[in-house]
């Protein structure tokens, strides 16, 4: 239901906001380009989400996520005991996990995706735990490079774009925590109140 | 050449590589997994549509801009600065809206600045929450996010606060 709250809320207030300010008449457009946006996005990654499944099927039929997998095992089975009892979706964490790692976002996400259906299998539309755990961590990132940005900083001139590496790695590695931190505190408090 | 550039050439080339010196028929394999993305993309794209189009609707109202205004006093008092206001809404929910802001930032504050670089590392040190939220959970058929999102901001609040504090420590305000 968060969602159907956040979606509502975000429509009621733009609305409410638009009389106000006298932006009223662009709420139609925005919207309109909003989700002509999604379609546009869907399309543009298209091409790299199905190669990197097609990747990731390469990988699995010659066993090698299986050997990255078991890089990965100690950390996984500790964060998310009930998932790595399935060696398929343990190999889709650890993938998923070394992707994020490498920057490779979009090879991360249809990663994730494959590890988060195996993992919401017959939970009829909740998210278990462990689920939320997982999707808390990829909300944070943990990219060891972040190109983008440097990309950014390099192009206005920026006197070593990298050098903001350090700052980054602390925020990062700080943010990660938490989220694993808050995700485990409020699976205990709802556990309790039910 | 970054790291990451070279990284997709050589995982494609290893993948490859090791398929095919274990005997596995890599291009079937490759084509069978890219239909499985297609089958993905289809269920992302609902989800993506509603979202945007919310999102359009709060920064064309004025609503994300006078949100970031009222926030700015609260900023200062823990040592963010009041200018990334506008970052720190847009950063969970739009990561090219993000981009956009933050580039522009950098641009107006100086790219070496303090409000520059703290910019920067919120910028390389998150992903979109919403979108990653909406993506993952659309694809799993997931509808009850229970603790999911309130344990995901609980990350991005102590993200903002420490990108500050970072830079501060690194680079001295």
């Amino acid at each position: 239901m968060a969602m159907t709250w956040i979606w509502t809320g975000m429509v009621a207030l733009s609305l409410a906001c638009g009389a106000l300010t006298g932006n009223l008449g662009a709420l139609g457009g925005a919207a309109l380009e909003g989700a002509r946006s999604a379609v546009e996005l869907c399309v543009s990654m298209a091409g790299v989400m199905c190669l990197w499944t097609g990747v990731m099927e390469v990988l699995e039929r010659s066993g090698a996520t299986a050997l990255l997998a078991r890089a990965f095992h100690p950390l996984l089975r500790r964060l998310f005991p009930r998932a790595s009892r399935d060696a398929e979706t343990l190999a889709a964490l650890s993938a998923n996990l070394s992707a994020n790692l490498l920057g490779l976002g979009n090879a991360a996400t249809p990663l994730g995706i494959r590890a988060a259906r195996a993992m919401a299998r017959g939970s009829g539309g909740a998210a278990s735990d462990e689920l939320c755990l997982f999707v808390v961590l990829n909300t944070a990132s943990i990219q060891l490079l972040p190109t983008t940005v440097a990309g950014v900083r390099a192009a206005l001139g920026a006197g070593d774009p990298f050098d903001i590496l350090p700052a980054v790695w602390l925020a990062s590695l700080g943010s990660v925590l938490a989220g694993v931190a808050a995700a485990r505190l409020l699976a205990r408090v709802r556990r309790e109140r039910t | 050449m970054s790291l990451s550039a070279l990284a997709v050439p050589a995982l494609l080339c290893a993948a490859g590589l090791y398929g095919a010196l274990r005997r596995v028929d890599v291009y079937a394999a490759l084509t069978h997994g890219a239909e499985e993305g297609l089958g993905v993309l289809l269920r992302v794209l609902p989800p993506l549509v509603g979202l945007l189009a919310a999102v359009r609707m709060f920064g064309a109202s004025g609503a994300a801009e006078l949100l970031a205004r009222l926030l700015a006093p609260l900023l200062t008092r823990v040592g963010i600065p009041a200018e990334t206001a506008p970052l720190l809404l847009i950063r969970p929910i739009s990561g090219s809206g993000a981009l956009a802001v933050g580039s522009e930032l950098m641009e107006r504050c100086g790219v070496d600045s303090y409000v520059g670089r703290v910019a920067a590392v919120m910028l390389g040190s998150s992903e979109t929450t919403f979108y990653t939220v909406a993506v993952y959970y659309g694809a799993a058929g997931i509808t009850k996010t229970r603790h999911t999102i309130p344990a995901a901001l609980c990350a991005d609040l102590t993200m903002f606060l420490l990108s500050a504090f970072a830079v501060r420590l690194f680079f001295g305000a």
